[in-house]
């Protein structure tokens, strides 16, 4: 874990939690969505499965959110991320 | 008798039991509702649909329920009217209107998927339901939950026009204004039903209420004789109604009720928010999310979850999608009340003035049947046509007045004749 990186807080949801060891909230480093999302891959292998179709694109029906905002109106996967923030992984719903 | 088979996730085809569901556990694809054609073939027929109630119910075999209808007894089958002066007006030959403004019991289509998904949360055993909306989706649930006797939480966006608001209150739900718009809104309603044991219609009873939705196709076909509109188009919102217009038209083909006409699917968007048209123009699979702004607010949806398969089901069925400005929108709503004496809210005005331009610009031939779809009622958006009209006038209760008033009147008609004459 690089010393310099920021520690943020990532929200997994009830489907994928059996894959996050059970988890709610993890916390991983990283500058970017991109490094904080490649953490928690590495360390459960098989939430990465779910959560990436390829190594640069995101499974189509997972949105991520940085504080709120989902990370297609910032920079996608090289949205910067600083300490404290939080990432919120949620399945995308239908509705009107 | 039910020829439900099983949830089918529709990205990887995982199977899952009849179970509260949002989505697949192995891509986050949404689970749909698998049916035993083969057996509902020969058993399902046009007699046996017009033998049932003249409600959505008359469709009960294709939708996923298990026991009786507990909610929405009265909902759908709606007019479809053949709407002949519209039709003049715009040049076409045969046109239709799908008029859902009439639903029962709160005047928009979502009085149908409601009452599936209702049903639905009963046989699950739930007490307390809830949804993520626009404004009529909450009518809906409040409305049939009231009647139903179950607890209902209604999540909304904190702008919602005022007579939207009294339109859901009066039912007594727990309605939460939430600051942000639909997405967001929606975003915190997939992590409450992650939390709490409820039947929020949208999230965990998703594949349930959406099958709901294709009894406004159903009806269509049967409405026109048993046949299908060679052109259908649809307002998008979160993605859920066109792909199952297509859907039921799709099985009443499988089952040998309508002949196959290539039936060709639109997707009409609000041009403040058309993620999914933008996507259909540009030819791309996946669509950008925007940030809504437009004043078709029960439309306004820029993270359409079910976007990816209204692109599909267009570009599938040789369809195309338009949108339109909010003054197109207006125009459109007063233009549809002039000729045809019905009144939509502005998702209505929209898909109409999307209808126009596709047909303006030969995507949709004059010379073929075309149907338009009308989700929802303009009495609870009265607001959007402040200013659209001349002011009314006053007068004293004298016949000289109103004599005098009704002058005016027709010389003014006779004025305008004639300088359409000239
Ligand atoms: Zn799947």
């Amino acid at each position: 874990m690089p010393t310099t990186a920021n520690t943020v807080t990532i929200r997994i949801p009830t489907a994928l939690r059996p894959q996050a060891g059970g988890n709610d909230v993890v916390s991983f480093s990283g500058a970017s969505i991109r490094e904080v999302l490649g953490g928690l891959t590495t360390q459960y292998p098989e939430l990465g499965k779910r959560l990436f179709k390829t190594q640069d694109e995101l499974n189509r029906f997972i949105n991520v959110y940085v504080n709120d905002e989902d990370i297609r109106f910032l920079d996608n996967l090289d949205t910067a991320v600083k300490p404290g923030d939080e990432v919120s992984i949620v399945p995308a719903i239908a509705g009107g | 008798m039910s020829y439900v088979k099983a949830l089918r996730c529709k990205e990887c085809e995982a199977l899952y039991p009849i179970e509260p569901r949002t989505v697949c556990d192995h891509d986050f694809g949404p689970v749909e509702v698998a049916f035993d054609y083969e057996k509902a073939r020969g058993r399902v027929t046009r007699a046996s649909i017009e033998g049932g109630p003249r409600s959505l119910w008359r469709y009960k075999d294709l939708l996923p329920i298990e026991g009786q209808p507990r909610a929405g007894l009265r909902s759908g089958f709606t007019p479809l009217i053949r709407a002949d002066k519209l039709a003049a007006e715009l040049g076409v030959k045969e046109l239709y209107i799908k008029d859902d403004s009439t639903n029962y019991p709160t005047f928009s289509y979502k009085d149908r998927v409601v009452a599936v998904a209702l049903t639905k949360a009963i046989e699950f055993g739930f007490d307390t339901v809830g949804c993520a909306s626009t404004g009529n989706l909450a009518h809906s649930v409040a409305a049939h939950a009231a009647a139903a006797g179950l607890r209902a939480f209604v999540m909304i966006p904190h702008d919602l026009e005022e007579g939207k608001m009294v339109g859901m209150s009066v039912f007594g739900p727990r309605v939460v204004k939430i600051r942000g718009n639909y997405d967001d809104v929606n975003r915190l309603c997939s992590q409450i039903a992650d939390k709490y044991n409820w039947a929020i219609v949208n999230v965990n009873l998703r594949p349930f209420y959406t099958e709901g939705a294709k009894t406004h196709g159903f009806e269509i076909a049967e409405q026109m004789g048993w046949k299908l509109p060679r052109h259908t188009v649809v307002p998008v919102a979160g993605g859920t109604i066109l792909p199952k217009v297509w859907k039921a038209y799709q099985e009443f083909i499988t089952l040998g009720l309508v002949e196959d006409n290539k039936p060709a699917m639109y997707a009409a968007q609000a041009a403040g928010c058309n993620p999914v048209v933008q996507a259909i123009e540009q030819g791309l699979d996946l669509f950008k999310p925007q940030k809504p702004q437009t004043i078709a607010k029960s439309i306004a949806i820029g993270n359409p979850a079910d976007g990816y398969y209204v692109i599909k089901v267009v570009r599938e069925s040789g369809g195309h999608g338009a949108s339109s400005s909010d003054a197109e929108i207006i125009d459109a709503i007063k233009l549809l009340a002039r000729t045809e004496g019905i009144f939509t809210e502005p998702a209505g005005g929209t898909t109409l003035a999307c209808a126009i331009k596709l047909i303006q610009s030969g995507r949709i031939p004059r010379d073929e049947s075309i149907c338009v779809c009308i989700t929802g009622n303009g009495l609870k958006t009265v607001e959007v046509m402040a200013g659209q009209f001349t002011a009314t006038p006053v007068i004293n209760a004298k016949m000289t007045e109103f004599e005098q008033l009704v002058n005016e009147i027709n010389e003014t008609a006779k004025t305008s004749t004639q300088s359409v004459n000239s």
